[in-house]
């Protein structure tokens, strides 16, 4: 078990490091997921009645495609530098590998996510600052974190791999999409946290089952 | 070979085409029209239904055979199953469009409408939607046994996310008639099983059955057969290669 943490941690850890020094991924998600939520503002002219009700739609719109951005990025790195053998060459459980690339991953959305929400809560003035709909968007996030980062691996090895990864992942996330939009409009919509319990459920559910099927299967995916 | 000689799957498969003329005539004519929908037009269309349900058996069944023929290849590695997922997906590809695009032609006359973003219309769409990108996946592998694993990997996750999918719309409100285990009281277009009408359907779901098993059976033949061919091509382009290095051709130019 110390050893799985220690070899998660590494891989964590080298990633982090190697993005604080380029920047390209965290810096290419948030300025593509801004670019995003303004041609919302002028596509829709997000004046509407009542723009809690589509904000966390934007948001999530937002957040899936700069996320498939970043993970894209996250293992042709790997790849093109041939450093991915190398990983593999260590005598630890392939699953650290998965974990470790995972939490990386979930790093950086919640690091554009931490820039993305405030900017929106001046462009649409409502405030999105409440625990229940933080909490909607960290679990909603967690999943795409989880099954990107095992989709990216195999989207990496196919013939057209940056087309691939949305076409796999997007149809696959769409009950997270649903849940999460649904119950962060619902809780900005003035419903209280008894109200949206459904939908909390749903995405914690998405969140555990997935997280098992990706432990289990990761390793057929990097297997060579 | 000899060609005159019935093998059991053509016997199979002319069986399939019968069972579903005699479903043509069961669904279209023999069966009455509901007495309790309002239109003349609607209760002709509520016909589409034995092909719409039998259609939905079919995509129904491909889908869980390609789920459990994708863990049945992690786990055994037989090339035998990723071809039987991969056929599975495939008919459950085609029927799954059958499905919908039978259901927006009856609701049609009944919804007034082609299409309308119903959580049971959405979701359906989502899934057909998850098993293209699978095929997808699949042709843009080019090693057999990666293909293969990917292949089996997202089947996993597709399949699971499937029920998760449908659950969800739970949580809403449809105007899906709900026929089997329950009412909807918001449902329009809804209708009763009289005896003549569940006859017929019993004949539609047996009739689908049958047309899936046959598909399955000729599809992995000709999957089989797909795989003799590359492998011979194979074996005569290695041969004509070695006799060339051997004898250069004669009567070449000068």
């Amino acid at each position: 078990m110390k050893v799985f943490v220690q070899a998660a941690w590494a891989i964590f850890w080298k990633d982090v490091r190697a993005e604080f020094r380029t920047k390209d991924i965290i810096t290419g998600m948030l300025l593509f997921a801004l670019l995003a939520v303004l041609i919302f503002n002028f596509a829709f002219e997000l004046r509407v009645e009542n723009v809690r009700q589509v904000l966390p739609g934007v948001l999530w719109v937002a957040i899936a495609f700069a996320s498939i951005l970043g993970l894209n990025r996250s293992f042709v790195l790997e790849q093109d530098r041939g450093s991915l053998e190398g990983i593999l060459l260590a005598p630890v459980d392939r699953s650290a590998l998965y974990f470790g690339k995972m939490m990386g991953n979930l790093v950086f959305m919640l690091a554009v996510e931490v820039v993305l929400l405030p900017v929106m809560v001046v462009l649409f003035n409502v405030n999105v600052f409440h625990p229940v709909v933080l909490l909607f968007v960290f679990l909603g996030t967690l999943g795409f974190a989880i099954v990107g980062t095992v989709f990216a691996a195999m989207a990496v090895n196919t013939r057209a791999r940056e087309v691939m990864l949305p076409v796999l992942l997007l149809p696959v996330m769409v009950p997270v999409l649903i849940a999460a939009v649904k119950g962060a409009a619902n809780v900005l919509d003035g419903a209280s946290l008894s109200d949206v319990t459904n939908w909390l459920k749903l995405l914690v559910v998405f969140d555990v089952i997935f997280l098992a099927v990706a432990f289990m299967t990761f390793d057929y995916v990097v297997e060579e | 070979m000899d060609r005159n000689r019935w093998t059991w799957f053509e016997g199979l498969a002319l069986f399939a085409a019968v069972m579903m003329v005699i479903n043509l005539y069961m669904g279209l004519i023999r069966a009455p029209d509901p007495v309790n929908l309002q239109t003349e037009v609607t209760r002709k269309a509520q016909h589409i239904f034995y092909y719409h349900m039998g259609m939905n058996v079919m995509a129904g069944l491909g889908l869980t055979l390609n789920f459990l023929s994708s863990v049945v290849y992690l786990i055994t590695r037989r090339r035998f199953w990723d071809m039987l997922a991969r056929s599975a997906a495939e008919i459950g590809v085609v029927f799954g469009v059958g499905v919908i695009v039978s259901g927006s032609l009856w609701a049609r006359p009944t919804w007034n409408t082609w299409w309308t973003w119903d959580p049971r219309l959405t979701t359906a769409t989502i899934t057909v939607l998850l098993y293209i990108a699978y095929l997808m996946l699949r042709n843009a592998v080019e090693d057999p046994n990666r293909r293969a694993r990917f292949a089996a990997v997202y089947g996993t996750f597709a399949y699971i996310s499937v029920p998760i999918t449908f659950m969800s719309i739970r949580w809403w409100r449809t105007i899906h008639p709900t026929v089997f285990g329950g009412s909807n009281p918001e449902a329009q277009g809804a209708f009763t099983l009289g005896p003549t009408i569940r006859q017929a359907f019993m004949f539609s779901m047996i009739t689908f059955t049958i047309v899936f098993v046959t598909y399955i059976v000729l599809r992995m033949r000709y999957a089989h057969l797909e795989e003799r061919v590359t492998a011979l091509r194979e074996q005569i382009l290695l041969k004509l290669s070695h006799s060339a290095e051997a004898e250069p051709v004669k009567g070449g130019r000068p």
